[in-house]
């Protein structure tokens, strides 16, 4: 962590909600240290073929700017106007009535007023009315209009890149604005003219070319699950290896692949491979990873709807290729927002896969009968009903658990029950996080949507609070030291967050603690897949 | 997608409503309204006020000579002009104003304004006469 | 920040000495009585029409709903039908719960710290009683004047009346008398509820910091036809009759200005309504229109069984697995992955069909 991170209780009495005197619209933004990401590397934005690349800094007073870029945001605007009744309606009904004000973990952690979501959205809505209303034209800023310019261009660099896109706001605004809609809006008029962050535009490169964000390539990334196969084998004698690009298996299995590249995301990948192993033995399963569609996550939908369809075209693109039946897709966050709302749109109709059905339970997936991909949750979930797993629950008791909602399965699928089915079969203690911070409501991890850089911690710490201090309330009342969660870039940003804020908590992917609890026929364990020793083996993980 | 099909049919339903009004009174005539005054009333010429403070105010000055009559037990009214009147609706108003129907009712119902002076004072009483 | 709200009461006062002078003083019955009102119309209906269709012209390429409850997923698992829809009829109950009890509003939390380290939220329900009450309130307002409007006074509007009437509130002094005629609740909650909601965006920080003038220009103008409205109904009579006459001429288009003449505060009344109905189009009050539309709320989550269409979809540049494969082959046969070309067979073009497949 950087040293210039000031402590948690320094950051926490720092946070002040009441408004500057100033007007926002006459509060010039200050781009601050360990508030924004890096600008994104040129060589990234032209591997994608994207406009503007060349290099240049968000620090700098010259941002490089092609000479009509005020023209390509009106154009742009104009297009997307069009194109997405949401963002017009957005533009045109709000009433400022102030209910997201106090919703979004930014504001929460940040006071700064423009994180209001109201206020993220005005510093789009003021050029809008300007720029194509009648009432903003004729009252100027009285109307609350204001003319493009570089310092409100700046502004929305660095606001369009502190959201999240967790759309929480959006579940309280009465007309259902979703100030997520608007930063994805922003973001694509940004990205028009090169304006993007580093931590966005590279693994977008990387994804495209290598098919998963850390630009692993195919032996590679073979290796490293080679290297999660000796583990396993270490600690339960068991060889779990999968199958790669196998043509003609019956279900594809693409996850995030933050979840191959480091911890504790390695141990849910662990969680998997033991798990397909357990099914492989016992049932027969048929699965296969692929190299080519090695991704789940998709930073390319915080660049635009372009650049997700790009990505995201891969993995029904290798479903075709390699002849399965039907695909299933790992915990993770903002990928099931795309599978789930946009997929099957954009890159469907799959009709060349079969509607899923679990081939052990024999459940069809009514639920995902045309986009022909099943979240692991669900799958897991089914077949733990039919008691299709010999699973040990107390092998987690030294585990005390609360579960944290991914903001985009939450609010952009409504995947709350299944997680916390399998977390209650696999694990004996389980706490939940007060009301207004989990569900629908849930708080986003402070580094969704691309913003779990490292050179933005504070942004990412004060981000995070909510979700912070809602762990932090149960781990006092309760002791719990598990935060659990079903999303890759949780498992990135939360050790850090949790290390800050709560350092007793450590992260938990859901199927980590399915396979603690999971019992494979024939094997010798004696610790979790952390090489902890499990509850009642202290003295055997010894020797 | 895009229903917009829907959002016309919706549309035409909110402008048929809110021009609900319009379309009802289609081709009708603007009913005008008259108060028949009685004989009596108009050799009066004048009532115990003008006409129009009478149109506007006539309930509130009803009802200060309610206030006078049942809680004070004062009966005289002295107008403007100096001219006392008996504070009462059924021995001084209705005594010109014979023609409750014609009078009272017609306007009232035209405003739909229903005051319960008729609650107590049984319909126009010289009438019934 | 004084200045927004401060913009928007000189702009409703201006409007008031405009009206009252103009019918007082200059004689401009016609003009305010008539002429201002039929054109408030126009531009309010086709304002409203012109609004609407650009909003219906925009497509609504993805399916976008926020979903707010459990998903219809596994047969033993309850889904929460209604904030988390997967079918019209589900929409069209969650729409009904949103547009008529402000569902989402109800939800409102107020974010608070206590002891300097813990973040509660806590509900927050004022904004949402607000808010109903003022816009059931209005809305009682706008029917009950519908008696000005039709002839005779349908039976429906008589009920609303006298429920709305209900409580008999009777007040009599020397000096003033409120009561009779009858005493409407509607219009007081109205005038509470309006400054109630101008109220906090003066004193809550936040929601002064957020507003615009724009949002404090109609509170200004429906408390001004508000309180125009009650001081015409207890305070400053008008001939109830003369206004009907107008009314009713208004609304057969055999527009007539009463002979007898309306008091001022009439012309005052009703050009505020007439500066309201214009206005709305052109303003954030197409909200309520537009919380019809908001694809968060209209929208079914049910995209993974039913293909939602994008009108404009169109096909993008990809990374084929053959151009994938041809950069990384011989790391692939190395590492033991399979391959679909071995590097000895002389690899095929990569046919155009492929390519093709891949794009779309």
């Amino acid at each position: 962590m950087s040293d210039e991170l000031l402590k948690p209780d320094e950051l926490f009495a720092k946070i002040d909600h009441r408004p500057p005197k100033t007007d926002w619209m006459s509060t010039p933004v200050q781009i601050r240290k360990g508030m924004y990401c890096y600008a994104s590397n040129y060589k990234s934005v032209e591997y994608l073929g994207l406009p503007n690349a060349r290099p240049w800094n968000p620090l700098d007073d010259d941002w490089k700017l092609p000479e009509n870029w005020q023209e390509i945001i009106h154009q742009g605007f104009k297009e997307r106007l069009e194109k997405f009744r949401s963002f017009k309606i957005f533009m045109d009904i709000c009433v400022r009535c102030g209910a997201c004000a106090d919703k979004c973990h930014f504001f929460i952690g940040t006071g700064d007023p423009k994180n209001m979501p109201v206020i993220r959205a005005e510093l789009l809505r003021s050029v809008y009315r300007n720029d194509f209303t009648r009432m903003g034209k004729i009252l100027g800023k009285i109307g609350g209009a204001r003319p493009m310019g570089l310092d409100v261009l700046k502004e929305w660099w660095y606001y369009m890149f502190q959201c999240t896109e967790c759309r929480r706001c959006s579940v309280f605004c009465p007309y259902g604005i979703d100030t997520a809609e608007i930063t994805i809006m922003g973001r694509e008029l940004l990205n028009l003219i090169g304006l993007n962050i580093d931590w966005i535009a590279t693994p977008v490169a990387n994804c495209y070319r290598t098919g998963n964000h850390l630009g692993i390539q195919p032996h590679a990334f073979k290796g490293m699950l080679d290297f999660f196969v000796e583990d396993v084998e270490d600690l339960s004698g068991i060889n779990v290896e999968p199958v790669y690009n196998k043509k003609g298996a019956d279900i594809l299995f693409i996850t995030p692949s933050g979840d191959v590249f480091a911890d504790p995301g390695t141990y849910t990948c662990m969680g998997y491979l033991i798990l397909f192993h357990y099914l492989k033995e016992k049932y027969g399963l048929d699965i296969t990873w692929s190299t080519y569609a090695s991704e789940g996550g998709n930073f390319g939908f915080f660049t635009s709807h372009e650049t997700m369809k790009r990505l995201n075209a891969k993995m029904y693109m290798e479903a075709k290729r390699l002849g399965v039946k039907w695909i299933l897709g790992g915990e993770c966050g903002h990928m099931w927002r795309v599978i789930n709302q946009y997929m099957d749109t954009v890159n469907g109709p799959a009709d060349f896969l079969e509607e899923p059905v679990s081939p052990i339970t024999g459940t069809k997936f009514e639920n995902a009968k045309s986009t022909k991909m099943v979240h692991i949750a669900e799958f897991t979930a089914d077949l733990i009903k039919h008691d299709k797993l010999d699973l040990d629950p107390g092998r987690n008791d030294n585990l005390k658990v609360t579960y944290h909602d991914s903001c985009n399965p939450a609010r952009g699928m409504g995947l709350l029950e299944e997680p916390r089915y399998i977390i209650k079969k696999v694990c004996n203690n389980f706490y939940e996080m007060p009301a207004n911070t989990i569900r629908e409501q849930t708080f986003c991890c402070g580094g969704g949507a691309g913003l779990n850089a490292g050179e933005d911690m504070e942004l990412r710490m004060a981000g995070g609070l909510p979700r912070a201090n809602a762990v932090k309330y149960v781990h006092d009342k309760y002791g719990v030291n598990v935060l659990s969660c079903i999303c890759a870039v949780d498992r990135a940003v939360f050790p850090a967050l949790m290390e800050y804020w709560v350092p007793e908590v450590e992260v938990y992917g859901m199927h980590e603690l399915v396979a603690n609890a999971l019992i494979l026929p024939g094997e010798k364990r004696t610790t979790d897949l952390r090489g902890e020793p499990l509850p009642g083996m202290e003295d055997k993980a010894d020797e | 997608m895009n229903n917009k099909n829907k959002i016309i049919t919706g549309l035409i339903i909110f402008i048929g409503i809110i021009t609900f009004p319009f379309w009802y009174n289609m081709g009708k005539a603007a009913p005008g309204i008259e108060p028949e005054l009685s004989a009596k009333a108009r050799a009066a010429k004048k009532c115990v006020r003008s006409a129009s403070y009478m149109k506007a105010e006539h309930m509130q000055l009803l009802d200060a000579w309610r206030e006078s009559v049942v809680r004070k037990g004062e009966r005289i009214y002295v107008n403007e002009e100096g001219k006392q009147f008996n504070m009462s609706l059924s021995n001084t108003c209705l005594d010109c104003h014979s023609n409750k129907a014609q009078f009272c009712d017609r306007c009232h119902d035209y405003a739909s304004a229903r005051p319960y002076c008729w609650d107590c004072h049984i319909d126009n009483p010289k009438e019934k006469e | 920040m004084n200045q927004k709200y401060i913009y928007s009461l000189i702009a409703v006062l201006a409007l008031f000495l405009i009206a009252y002078v103009g019918s007082e003083a200059a004689g401009l019955q016609i003009l305010f009585g008539i002429i201002l009102p039929y054109l408030a119309i126009i531009a309010f209906l086709g304002g409203f029409i012109v609004r609407i269709l650009d909003w219906a012209g925009s497509s609504v390429p993805f399916a976008i709903p926020t979903t707010c409850g459990q998903q219809k997923s596994l047969p033993w698992i309850k889904p929460n039908a209604i904030d988390n829809p997967t079918s019209t009829g589900a929409v069209v109950l969650r729409m009904f719960f949103e547009i008529v009890f402000f569902r989402s509003l109800f939800r409102n939390t107020r974010m608070g710290i206590s002891n300097g380290s813990r973040v509660f939220y806590k509900w927050e329900i004022f904004l949402w009683i607000g808010s109903l009450a003022f816009h059931y309130s209005f809305l009682t307002v706008i029917l009950r004047h519908l008696r000005f409007f039709i002839e005779p006074v349908p039976s429906a509007i008589i009920l609303l009346e006298n429920i709305d009437s209900f409580f008999k509130l009777e007040f009599i002094t020397h000096i003033f008398q409120i009561g009779l005629p009858g005493f409407y609740l509607s219009g007081l909650i109205l005038l509470a509820a309006v400054t109630y909601l101008f109220l906090r965006r003066i004193f809550i920080p936040q929601v002064k910091y957020i507003s615009l003038a724009a949002d404090f220009f109609p509170l200004f103008l429906i408390f001004g036809i508000a309180f125009s409205g009650i001081l015409m109904r207890y305070v400053i009579k008008v001939d109830i009759t003369a206004v009907k006459e107008l009314t009713m001429g208004f609304i057969t288009f055999h527009p007539v200005v009463p002979k007898e003449g309306i008091s001022g505060i009439f012309y005052v009344h009703l050009f505020f309504v007439a500066i309201l109905l214009a206005y709305f189009p052109f303003s954030k009050l197409m909200h309520m229109a537009g919380v019809f539309l908001s694809p968060t709320r209209n929208m079914a989550n049910n995209t993974r069984a039913v293909r939602h269409i994008n009108p404009w979809n169109y096909p993008v540049p990809v990374h084929t697995y053959e151009e994938y494969e041809d950069e990384f082959r011989e790391k692939m046969i190395d590492a033991g992955l399979p391959v679909d070309k071995m590097p000895d067979e002389k690899p095929e073009e990569i046919t155009a069909d492929q390519k093709k497949e891949g794009k779309e």
